[in-house]
């Protein structure tokens, strides 16, 4: 049986909890992970001891992992990462990681894994408008799409063993620059709510950011909406040319659903899409789709959830 | 001088429709187009030689069918175009190989490729050539500053990271504030004329073998309403029915 490796995946310096999801993709492809937690800190893998279903946890201890540097990780990683099938998240630095470590173990990686089924492995290809099923003969490094497998439970007890390391860091940041607003960033957020050209002007937006604000969630945008006006920076862009985002919850509001903004956010778990137009294609994606105007359907929507949320 | 090095790939076009013959993807019918986030990588390679002075090659992996994108790059302006000759299915190791063995023999200094190409979405190239070939390399750039060394801006958590990258490197290009140039008319001329270096190299044997394509999974269809009024009762389903919120 092949052996599994889950690279915990790190976030603000703590385990975050997709790594779980992660340990029922290694079981899927036939075994109990050894968890492998990058930190500068051994007591960060503490919040992997609680996992069940993973052989065992190891705390992989370097100066490296302060800052991220791919060649750094993949280095220290390779150091303590059994052979085996190696899995990680599929967000935007992991893809990263994965792809250079396999690189560095002359292995292959898969991305955006978002099913495991009989050993094969399915990812969404041409941006999600086909499918691709793969078999692997050999180890490999696989990347799985959050909040598609279900959480590995919380009540083991693993025994955390700590193992130092070290890599070759190639890069050196010389400034963090926080994002102008202090807002979730699209890539990170569980919930999103964006807007498009349908908004009619920028500062329309703010009627967006107070929902975002009553759900924790992040402002998205078509391309349009960025091409068109300066205040709506590419960071929040969706789609074929934006970011890829995979949330529970995604609500489009005055985006008609071109197949580029589709194709940033169809895997998303529920959509809502609220538009003018009954014809507009974001429609055909929606679970729930409300014919209306923004103008019409914000308010009620903003008090409703303020409520429920109080 | 830099020996710069450029990656682009021939992708379908963002607009076309996917369609399956039997459990595979057929593209036969599909126009191709250079993958979007590569004429950023294109544009970031131009500015870096004109910067340092220099050439930029063009490298793809594909059939002959492929040499349209070199041609494309070629009338935007870079100097070489080099395809190497593989019309078969590559897993990511053996891309990286062939990809990593023709850099060195070229002598590039710095590779620039796409975030991701349009087709696979996967994001592994720039990292996996960089490892392959010991070189540092950042992905998702939206920033490149040129000199002995580069400084890019990429994302990072909370915000963005300015981080200095030592040469050799390799670039993965997100979008970013950039505009990229089109080709004029004496570029394209130049293009027609341009002669494809056309290379082939061992790959080494896959281990990832496609099963099958198939369709995304359909969606049931959603509940619709017409009003804005609707909004409260979606807002109570979001919770007691989708369980999202
Ligand atoms: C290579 C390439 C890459 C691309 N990449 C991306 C990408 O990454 N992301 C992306 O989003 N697009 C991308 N596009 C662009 C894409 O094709 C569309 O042009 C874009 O998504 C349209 O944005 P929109 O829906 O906001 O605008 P529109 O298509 O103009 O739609 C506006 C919608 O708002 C509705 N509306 C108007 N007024 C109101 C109102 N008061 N209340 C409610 N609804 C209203 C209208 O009915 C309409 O449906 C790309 C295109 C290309 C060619
Ligand atoms: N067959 C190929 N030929 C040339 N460049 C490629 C090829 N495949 C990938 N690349 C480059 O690597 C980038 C990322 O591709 P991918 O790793 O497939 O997402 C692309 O945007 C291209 O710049």
């Amino acid at each position: 049986m092949t052996e599994t490796i889950v690279i915990a995946e790190i976030v603000k310096g703590a385990v975050h909890p997709t790594t779980a999801e992660l340990i029922t993709a290694a079981h899927a492809l036939g075994s109990q992970p050894v968890v492998v937690v990058p930190c500068a800190d051994a007591s960060v893998a503490d919040g992997a001891a609680q996992f069940s279903g993973a052989a065992r946890v190891l705390a992989a201890k370097s100066d490296v992992f302060s800052n991220y540097d791919a060649a750094g990780w993949a280095s220290a990683l390779d150091a303590v990462a059994p052979a085996g099938v190696i899995i990680t998240s599929a967000s935007p630095q992991s893809k990263d990681l994965a792809a250079r470590l396999a690189a560095r173990r002359g292995i292959s990686v898969v991305q955006d894994v978002v099913q495991i089924e009989g050993g094969n492995l399915t990812s969404p290809i041409y941006s999600g408008k086909a499918m691709q099923t793969v078999s692997l003969s050999g180890n490999a490094v696989v990347t799985v799409r959050p909040n598609i497998f279900a959480p590995a439970g919380n009540d083991g007890s693993n025994d955390v063993s700590v193992v130092d390391t070290t890599g070759n860091i190639a890069t050196a940041v010389q400034e963090f620059m926080a994002r102008a607003s202090t807002r979730i960033d699209v890539a990170e957020a569980n919930i999103i709510i964006s807007g498009g050209r349908g908004m009619g002007t920028p500062a329309n937006f703010t009627h967006l950011e107070a929902i975002a604000d009553t759900l924790g969630a992040a402002v998205g945008a078509s391309r349009a909406a960025v091409d068109t006006w300066d205040e709506i920076p590419h960071s929040m862009q969706v789609g074929q040319t934006g970011k890829t985002v995979n949330p529970n919850l995604y609500i489009a509001v005055g985006i008609s659903g071109a197949i580029q903004h589709l194709a940033g956010m169809r895997s998303s778990k529920y959509i809502v899409a609220i538009n003018k137009d009954a014809d507009a294609p974001i429609f055909q994606h929606a679970d729930y789709g409300i014919v209306a105007t923004w103008e019409e359907a914000l308010p009620i929507l903003q008090s409703t959830l303020s409520a429920m949320m109080a | 001088m830099a020996n710069i090095i450029v990656l682009v790939k021939q992708v379908p076009d963002t607009n076309a429709r996917i369609v399956l013959s039997g459990d595979r993807v057929d593209l036969s019918a599909v126009k191709k187009v250079m993958s979007p986030y590569d004429e950023f990588a294109v544009e970031n390679a131009l500015q870096h030689r004109e910067a340092s002075g220099g050439e930029v090659t063009a490298i793809t992996v594909g059939g002959s069918g492929a040499d349209k994108v070199l041609k494309d790059a070629k009338a935007i302006g870079v100097d070489h175009i080099v395809r190497i000759d593989c019309d078969t299915h590559l897993d990511s190791n053996a891309l990286q190989t062939i990809l990593a063995s023709v850099i060195s023999t070229l002598g590039g200094e710095v590779v620039y490729c796409g975030k991701s190409a349009a087709d696979t979405g996967a994001g592994s190239t720039g990292p996996g050539v960089a490892e392959r070939l010991g070189w540092a390399s950042v992905s998702n750039t939206t920033s490149v500053t040129f000199g002995d060394q580069l400084s890019v801006v990429t994302p990072s958590s909370g915000g963005n990271a300015r981080v200095n990258v030592p040469l050799p490197a390799v670039i993965s290009c997100d979008k970013g504030n950039i505009k990229v140039r089109k080709p004029n008319v004496k570029g394209i001329m130049q293009a027609k004329k341009a002669q494809v270096d056309v290379r082939s190299v061992d790959a080494p044997a896959s281990t990832v073998s496609v099963v099958a394509h198939s369709m995304p999974p359909a969606k049931p269809a959603g509940k619709s309403y017409q009003g804005g009024a609707a909004a409260a009762e979606v807002a109570q389903l979001l919770r007691d029915e989708a369980n999202v919120i």
